[in-house]
């Protein structure tokens, strides 16, 4: 069976820096893998690769058997995929970001609704009964009919999660999901991803959160200055850290 | 099109319509720097004034700006001249712009004094500074910066306006280009040409107003 | 002073006025309609990333509201047959106007599409959405709404513009306010009562977009 997600060899710059500098990463079904590291180390440019929001120079990136964002034409030219294209294999990532991102002019229960019915066709009434069911899933369904600025950072970042899911994606890519709420608002985002992520949801997360790192992730993938530095299960990277760089990480960081 | 006749034609014509530029520019100087100063005292009575004087410039100012700047001229041009003003078409003209200015002046300067913070009146006041003293060097010099770019636009707007005096039959650059049109049937040519001095009128307002807004930014 | 008010005549012309503002609440209308479509189009324009097309829609947009509009009236009905386009007063004013409207909400639009929260776009796409349906379900409507005070004012301005329809005697408000001052002599009143439709009707099309406003306005 074909991983869910395989980047090879990818690199990635802005101008003339070089975030990204030859990352190779496989997920299966049901892996949870936490991308841990200073900022600045190309952790949140690798997840906006994955979900083709950066265009990237070299390597690959395959999601469920398929290349996805380029082709190679003749000549090993590579060509970016027309956008119906792109569009569509977006749809089978699911993404949340740190800022939520919700859309203000609609209810809860709309933002979800919307790429159910524009990029998945769904009826209507099928849409509805669809988000329902996920923003119950994050416990938002009391809030349905509330809109964006309504709701506190928590329970907008509950129904972004929602609306991600709801797309049924293949994987689930999860942008620092909590670095901008309020401590207090920090547990109940956690406690829809975990509960995800026991469900057996394939994920790829960037997180600050090492203690939920450590409970959740079945890969742990510690990244340096565009490079993957160490890698290993939460209890080798947590446990026994096999290099310097990752120890005074882990030593600076609260766990 | 023919481009060397209509060279030709302006090269003829060409003290006319340097005179119709000279009164665009008298019009519209004249309105904007009369227009100011009042608007300055409207804004002042707006955001200080008891509530009778706020409510009648209130009315003031709502009269001038739900009025198009046309029908200002028209009544300013044919009402005064029936009450006893003895008023030429320019006069009438440039009162009418006048009053147009002020009214936009003094909302944009009422708006620039109620962003500024009452701390920085009640620190003015603690040191001592009277009303007068405070507005000069405090609170004004705070809401120039502010009034600035509206302000170049409000000048721009009256440029623009001011070819509504042509209506009236005050020979400013359109009037004059209309008549040099009616002479030589350059229509087309000539008002392209009209459009185009006054978009480079606008643009160096516009340009002088951004070099200044950059010299006296706060850094 | 010694002046004798007078308004019957205005009451016995008071259908032409009815019919001049009719009219310019018309030319109002379908030019802002016409102008909206125009002023989106040159505002994405101005931020496309094509060099050309953003040059075309800075030029067109700082050309035009740098201009006088009597100036771009005149020349739509006098100078442009000259080009083989000739179109009666009604339409070759509702074209000059629906132009000039074009430029001026392009500025607004520009500013409210710059405004929106780059996150936006990105949440769109990450869900599958084209960047045509992100502009048409996401991008545009929270961007119209945001925007929508400097558009009410803009509306009453383009409206108080309709006046100048007269200078090519397109029979408006103004136009009949001239006819009755200049045949009846009745000076004051005219100009008063013309004066007058027009504040009232800007201030019920501001209260009326006001409301609109919070109709629409995202609750938060």
């Amino acid at each position: 069976m074909s991983p869910i997600l395989n980047i090879s060899g990818l690199h990635k710059s802005f101008g003339q820096v070089e975030v990204l500098k030859g990352i190779d990463l496989t997920l299966q079904q049901g892996d949870v893998v936490s991308l841990i590291g200073s900022s600045g180390s190309g952790k949140t440019t690798l997840l906006r690769c994955v979900n083709l929001l950066e265009d990237f120079e070299q390597g690959e990136i395959e999601l469920v058997g398929e290349t996805i964002g380029y082709r190679e034409s003749s000549g090993s030219q590579r060509r970016r995929l027309p956008e119906r294209e792109i569009a569509r294999q977006r749809a089978m990532t699911g993404m949340a970001f740190q800022q939520f991102n919700l859309f203000p002019h609609m209810t809860a229960v709309q933002n979800v609704m919307l790429g159910l019915i524009k990029t998945k066709r769904m009826a209507k009434d099928e849409a509805r009964s669809v988000a329902e069911k996920w923003l119950e899933r994050v416990g938002m369904e009391a809030r349905r009919d509330h809109f964006p600025g309504q709701l506190s950072g928590g329970q907008q970042q509950r129904v972004a999660i929602a609306r991600a899911i709801a797309m049924n994606p293949q994987i689930m890519l999860f942008d620092e999901v909590t670095s901008a709420l309020d401590p207090e608002l920090v547990a109940e985002v956690l406690a829809v991803v975990r509960d995800l992520a026991n469900d057996g949801m394939t994920m790829l997360l960037v997180t600050h959160e090492m203690r939920f790192a450590r409970d959740v992730s079945t890969k742990v993938v510690f990244m340096h200055q565009g490079r993957i530095h160490e890698e290993g299960t939460s209890e080798e990277m947590f446990g026994a850290p096999k290099t310097e760089r990752l120890q005074g990480f882990l030593a600076n960081s609260q766990i | 099109m023919n481009f060397s006749l209509f060279l030709a034609e302006l090269w003829n014509a060409r003290m006319s319509l340097i005179n119709g530029l000279g009164n665009t520019v008298l019009i519209s100087v004249v309105s904007v720097l009369l227009g100011s100063i009042l608007g300055v005292f409207i804004g002042l009575v707006m955001t200080y004034g008891g509530w009778f004087t706020r409510f009648s410039v209130r009315l003031y100012i709502d009269f001038l700006r739900g009025t198009p700047v046309f029908v200002l001229i028209l009544a300013c041009f044919y009402i005064l001249s029936v009450v006893g003003f003895d008023l030429s078409a320019f006069q009438a003209g440039v009162l009418a712009l006048t009053l147009f200015c002020s009214s936009h002046v003094g909302e944009i300067v009422r708006g620039a004094l109620i962003a500024i913070p009452k701390g920085q009146t009640e620190a003015a006041k603690s040191i001592g500074l009277t009303f007068g003293q405070t507005f000069i060097y405090v609170l004004l010099p705070q809401a120039l910066r502010q009034i600035l770019p509206t302000w170049v636009n409000t000048a721009t707007e009256i440029v623009k306006a001011s070819t509504l005096l042509s209506i009236i039959g005050v020979v400013e650059l359109l009037l004059a280009t209309q008549q040099v049109i009616s002479r030589t049937y350059l229509s087309l040519e000539f008002y392209f040409f009209a459009g185009f001095v006054y978009f480079l009128l606008n643009f160096v307002i516009e340009q002088a107003g951004r070099a200044v807004e950059r010299r006296i930014s706060v850094p | 002073m010694n002046y004798d008010f007078n308004f019957s005549v205005i009451w016995r012309n008071w259908d032409l006025l009815a019919q001049g503002l009719g009219l310019g609440l018309f030319l109002a209308i379908v030019s802002i309609a016409i102008g909206c479509g125009i002023g989106l189009l040159a505002a994405f324009g101005m931020l496309s990333r094509q060099k050309t097309l953003r040059w075309i829609a800075v030029a067109y947009v700082s050309a035009i509201r740098n201009t006088p509009i009597l100036v771009l009236i005149l020349f739509c009905y006098f100078a442009l047959p000259q080009l083989g386009i000739a179109l009666d007063k009604i339409s070759s004013f509702i074209f000059t106007l629906s132009i000039y409207a074009g430029a001026y909400l392009a500025e607004v639009f520009r500013s409210g599409l710059v405004a929106l929260p780059k996150g936006l776009r990105e949440a769109g796409l990450a869900i599958g959405l084209t960047e045509l349906k992100i502009k048409t379900n996401i991008i545009i409507p929270v961007m119209f709404r945001n925007v929508l005070p400097s558009l009410s004012n803009n509306f009453i301005s383009l409206f108080k513009d309709t006046s100048l329809a007269a200078a090519i005697a397109v029979p408006d408000l103004t136009f009949y306010a001239r006819k009755i001052n200049v045949e009846s002599f009745r000076v004051i009143e005219t100009w008063m009562v013309a004066s007058m439709i027009y504040v009232v009707v800007c201030y019920m099309i501001a209260s009326l977009l006001r409301r609109l406003e919070q109709r629409l306005a995202i609750p938060r």
